[in-house]
């Protein structure tokens, strides 16, 4: 015996040891794994000893390997032999490679229970931690289970070191057998407050870990953590806790008030960089009103976060952001493409109309200097993003855009050829006014054409060309030298382009010759039109033999109407009348939502019935259905499928008499009919004024720093002339009935765009005009506008506006101007710009008053809007121009419309369970409760339903068909009123207005 | 939803992407945990020293540091806090430098069960444990002396 525990050891001495192994491997960098093949066949001996030390020395060896990325797992069972050895060092390199090879499918796992039980009772504390240590890693749902009495019982250990490894553990074992959470739970909450602060920071860990994911059953915990959280001084347990608030504060909005103080405390004094960070990114989630900009200015240190930060204040306060806008342009400097990342994000929501050039010229110029295709083509689609945001917003001079397309062609490498050319074609074809611009530029791309053609990938920069040929084909009367260019969408290269682009050159070839022809006839000059007939004749043939058969059938195609042509010319024959007419018309962008506009021709009855109806209804779609489905039956009336034209006519004739008794029907008024019929189809679309104060054309590639410059100088010319004007406005006295006069700082909404552009976003059709407003109270003293709604496709309104001339001159030559906004723009006649006033139809001598009405399209009537306008007129006897600004509040309850409604589906309105709720309460109101009602009845266009004593439920409707119910009740001098409504926010602004009508008096 | 441990795992590497200390909080077949290793490697190693010390990683975000040769690397979910684990790094390499007097790589090497042992005092079922250096320092000499 003895003999062999010195033979043992004797064989030790030969054994190689973990530093053995480790300089072994370093020093076999040539043939590592040939080497530790070896070594496991090593170790693998040594596992088969008895001697446990060296067991447990091949254990570590195999545990170092296992990190290194060898497979030891064939080792299970040997590491659970050293686990269970009786001797501390062994015991932990035990638990150590267990921890570190055993996963939940290992099946000697199950072996290891007992041992496990026996060392968390070990009265050893380190056996006992080690024990713990490991079972944090390889525990099974099996131990998790078996184990869990023996590890809540550590919680309550004597030793600080064993409650805290327990605790923590204890997360561990609810993962895996979260039954187990409900008898643990009311001590690890003890554990909150244990004496030791790690204990306790252990347990807020758990705790904060576990109320993350279900927050609600952690509520009640709030007032303890509030308390450690202005107690503890540990900057992680701070983290955790205000984690868990900004998990929290959702469900209990107070707890939001109470946290500000102590927020901003840690916020101001705290020195851990992370701590402010959790802070700020808790008062940005929940939204606090505390300084958020003193915010910003500390977090500003702290880049990427920064960023992160500004991003999530961005869609709150983006006041305070736009403040930091040189701060982020740094951050494009940044060597981290992840900052440069997270600060274009940033850009894209900060630019305006005032900053929109600086920004995109900053980001230009980092594209010229970006490295790497992928970043750049990342800041190209960015630039395109920010400028085409919203509709084109933001840009004012579109030259300046197109400029910048230009400049983006020449990048190298790019993949988003595409991109770029369907912004040429967007803006070429909405905007109007750049017509002749655009096509000037994209007649200089296609002559330098071959600067691009050297990137033939797909999508590459070539895909510009389509764009350019297509705007040059298109609205050639705008080209200065139209046979240049189609000279150079003839040449030979071009047959290399992609078969796509090569059929719009094609295509738009033919296009350019038609109105060549028309110039040179037009000359009288034959033989310069006959030379173009040659020139395509010469050319075309190339592309007949293209490989690409839309170029072959498109080219062949042209190729013989052009002989046919040549020969007509060789006889004299004027051809260029016919030719051009080919090309006739002009391609508009249709608005999806433009068939609903159509006017109905003339005579058809959509309303007559091709078959014999279903017995029970005749449905009037006027009616409110949703509400009144039980009345409807009641005047149906049998119908004759054979109905002779005389009969027909009497109904349309009665009809329409039903219909100008109704006041919610909408008819077409004969007025604006007059007015909008003029002009057939496609004319009908505002046509653009160019009212340009620099020069169109720009010879050779455009610059777009110099529109940079030019805009800044106009835009500096306005405000002077701004200036000027509010002087002389001050030193006269004003007359008119404007509320408000406001002529502040320089805002976003002074800058107005260079040229009039018109950006036409859809096709609509004549009809599309609003109509007759009926119900109109024009002595309405509490507005300056009474705004009367009336429903037509949900989103018109008619605004009557009474002009009342308080002053001793004679006024004329009135107009009527407001800036649109996103959602409520102005409707103006045809070939007026978006920014022009509409003319008042009549003049006011001293002392008069009249009323004008203005039509205004509104998308949605949820929140309340003002619209700042403008009336310019001129007095007569001193003959000067003068100006009025006023404001134009269109309130949620002028979208509201007095609809009767009976009580019983008034009832099942309010069981539908589909109306969201609210209140208010009015303190103070000292009126008999009729009177209150009348109020709200005249004042926010209600009715009543139903009327018990001192309780009213009310009714109404808004144009777009949202149902507004309310329950009035009074008691002494409160009206509580409790509301119900399909749109919350339209509910809020409703009561709001409510309130205030009732605090004014 | 299902809940896991905040801290995936916590790596040390050197530049050439050898592994000094690997230590897994989640479940991870073998065949993942080397991909994992060599993805972070790929991701950490080529930025810059200016760069952030954060970087997004798959699902989750890679909180690392560099000191001299070696990235301690925790990776952990992408909503928590990115600086109290880049304290949380170091703060335990601080451990290290006080624990091997001095600290370099090949005493990570040779001692690598000890910077497990070092790893589970500080940290433990992928939450941050304890965060006072002299009590770690403390249980850590304790544990020597029973060798």
């Amino acid at each position: 015996m003895a003999l062999k525990i010195v033979k043992g050891s004797i064989d030790r001495m030969f054994d190689k040891n973990l530093q053995d192994l480790v300089r072994g491997i370093r020093n076999h960098k040539e043939d590592e794994a040939k080497y530790i093949s070896t070594c496991i066949d090593e170790i693998k001996q040594e596992l088969k000893q008895d001697n446990i030390a060296v067991k447990a020395n091949a254990v570590c060896k195999l545990t170092y390997l296992q990190m290194l990325g060898y497979d030891v797992s064939w080792a299970a069972f040997n590491i659970v032999e050293v686990m269970s050895s009786s001797k501390f060092t062994y015991k932990r390199i035990g638990y150590l490679a267990a921890s570190q090879c055993f996963h939940e499918n290992t099946d000697v796992i199950m072996l290891t229970t007992n041992q496990i039980r026996k060392d968390l009772s070990s009265p050893n504390q380190y056996d006992t931690g080690v024990a713990l240590t490991g079972l944090s890693c390889f525990v099974t749902p099996d131990l998790a289970r078996d184990l869990a009495n023996d590890i809540m019982t550590l919680m309550s250990h004597t030793k600080p070191y064993i409650r805290k490894k327990a605790v923590l553990i204890m997360y561990k074992v609810f993962l895996k057998y979260p039954e187990s959470l409900r008898p643990a739970f009311p001590r690890l909450k003890e554990k909150l407050e244990d004496p030791d602060p790690g204990v306790q920071s252990a347990a807020v860990n758990v705790i904060c870990e576990l109320a993350r994911r279900n927050p609600k059953n952690y509520l009640s915990l709030a007032p303890l953590f509030f308390k450690l959280m202005t107690s503890s001084t540990n900057n992680w347990v701070l983290i955790k806790i205000i984690k868990l608030f900004g998990a929290l504060t959702p469900l209990e909005p107070r707890l939001g008030k109470k946290l500000i103080e102590p927020l901003t405390n840690l916020i101001h004094s705290t020195s851990a960089m992370s701590l402010l960070y959790e802070c700020v990114n808790t008062v940005i989630a929940g939204q606090y009103s505390c300084s958020v900009g003193s915010v910003c200015l500390r977090i500003s240190v702290v880049k990427y976060l920064g960023l992160l930060a500004m991003s999530k204040i961005l869609k709150t306060h983006p006041k305070s952001v736009q403040s930091h806008k040189d701060l982020i342009l740094q951050c494009l400097d940044d060597k981290d493409e992840s900052i440069r990342l997270r600060a274009l994000d940033l850009l894209y929501g900060m630019v305006s109309k005032k900053n929109l050039m600086e920004i995109v010229k900053k980001l230009m110029i980092h594209v010229d200097k970006a490295e790497g295709t992928t970043y750049r083509d990342e800041l190209l689609t960015k630039i395109i993003d920010i400028c085409s945001q919203s509709n084109y917003q933001y840009i004012t001079n579109f030259e300046w855009y197109i400029s910048i397309l230009v400049e983006l062609t020449r990048l190298e490498g790019t993949r988003h050829g595409h991109l770029i050319a369907s912004q040429m074609l967007d803006v070429a074809i909405r905007v109007k006014a750049i017509r002749a611009f655009a096509v000037a530029q994209m007649a200089t791309l296609l002559d330098n054409a071959h600067l691009l053609t050297g990137n033939m990938q797909r999508n590459g920069i070539c895909e510009v060309l389509y764009a350019a040929a297509w705007i040059c084909g298109e609205f050639s009367e705008h080209l200065e030298n139209p046979v240049q260019t189609l000279e150079a969408m003839l040449r030979p290269k071009v047959a290399t382009l992609p078969g796509h682009i090569q059929a719009v050159y094609v295509q738009n070839a033919a296009k350019l010759f038609a109105t060549i022809l028309k110039n040179q006839e037009g000359n009288t000059d034959s033989t310069a039109a006959q030379e173009t007939s040659q020139l395509m004749i010469d050319r075309l043939p190339l592309f007949v033999q293209s490989a690409n058969l839309e170029v072959q059938e498109r080219a062949s195609c042209i190729l013989q109407l052009v002989k046919y042509i040549q020969k007509l010319q060789q006889k004299d024959v004027e051809v260029a009348e016919e030719v051009s007419a080919l090309f006739a018309g002009e391609l508009n962008p249709v608005a999806p939502k433009a068939q609903k506009k159509v006017p109905v021709p003339e005579g058809l009855d959509l309303d007559a019935w091709i078959n014999e109806p279903p017995s029970e209804s005749e449905s009037e779609d006027e009616q409110p259905k949703a509400i009144f489905t039980k009345e409807e039956p009641k005047h149906s009336r049998p119908r004759h499928t054979e109905v002779d034209e005389k009969e027909l006519a009497r109904r349309r004739e009665a009809r329409k008499q039903e219909q100008a008794n109704n006041p919610f029907y909408i008819k077409a008024s004969p007025s604006s009919q007059k007015v909008y019929q003029e002009t057939p189809g496609v004319e009908h679309i505002p046509v653009v004024q160019i009212d340009l104060s620099v020069p169109l054309k720009v010879p050779g590639l455009p610059m777009s720093d110099q529109y940079v410059k030019l805009e800044e100088e106009r835009r500096q010319k306005e405000r002077a002339e701004k200036k000027k004007k509010e002087k002389k406005k001050r030193k006269e006295k004003r007359s008119g009935r404007g509320k408000k006069h406001d002529s502040g700082p320089e805002s976003e909404e002074d800058i107005t765009p260079a040229h009039v552009v018109d950006i036409v976003t859809e096709e609509m059709p004549e009809n599309a005009l609003p109509s007759d407003d009926d119900d109109k109270d024009p002595n309405d003293p509490h507005k300056v506008c009474d705004i009367q709604g009336n429903l037509q496709d949900g989103s018109q309104v008619v605004v009557s506006v009474i002009f009342e001339n308080k002053s001793d001159s004679f006024l004329k030559s009135m107009e009527f101007n407001v800036l649109d906004s996103l959602n409520s723009k102005l409707q103006r006649p045809e070939g007026s710009g978006p920014h022009d006033g509409l003319t008042v139809p009549f003049q006011l001598p001293p002392g008069v008053s009249n009323e004008a009405r203005f039509v205004f399209t509104v998308q949605s009537i949820v929140m309340p809007q003002k619209l700042k306008g403008t009336l310019t007129f001129i007095v007569k006897d001193s003959s000067t121009h003068e100006k009025l600004d006023f404001k134009l509040h269109f309130t949620c309850t002028s979208y509201l419309i007095t609809t009767p409604c009976y009580s019983d589906a008034f009832a099942k309105l309010l069981e539908s369970g589909d109306l969201k709720s609210s209140s208010v309460r009015l303190e103070g109101v000292n009126m008999p409760f009729h009177h209150l009602l009348a109020r709200i009845c005249f004042h926010h266009h209600f009715s009543v339903v139903e009327r018990i004593d001192s309780c009213a439920s009310m009714y109404s409707r808004s144009i777009q068909g949202h149902h507004v119910c309310l329950l009035v009740k009074t008691s002494g001098q409160t009206v509580s009123i409790d509301a119900k409504c399909d749109e919350p926010t339209l509910l809020g602004n409703v009561l709001d207005e409510i309130k205030q009508t009732f605090s004014q008096c | 939803s299902i809940l896991k441990p905040i801290i995936r795992f916590i790596l040390i590497q050197n530049r050439a992407g050898k592994t000094r200390l690997a230590k897994w909080y989640m479940q991870f077949d073998d065949d993942e945990k080397q991909k994992l290793i060599e993805e972070v490697h790929a991701v950490v190693t080529v930025r810059d020293a200016k760069h952030t010390n954060f970087v997004e990683f798959r699902n989750f975000k890679i909180i690392y540091r560099r000191y001299a040769g070696l990235y301690f690397c925790i990776c952990v979910d992408v909503t928590d806090n990115n600086l109290a684990y880049l304290e949380g790094i170091h703060n335990f390499v601080e451990v290290l430098n006080e624990y091997f007097h001095n600290v370099c790589e090949l005493d990570l090497v040779f001692n690598f069960y000890k910077v497990y042992t070092v790893v589970d005092e500080m940290f433990l079922a992928g939450e941050i444990r304890e965060t006072s250096q002299t009590k770690v320092l403390k249980q850590l000499l304790m544990l020597q002396s029973l060798e």
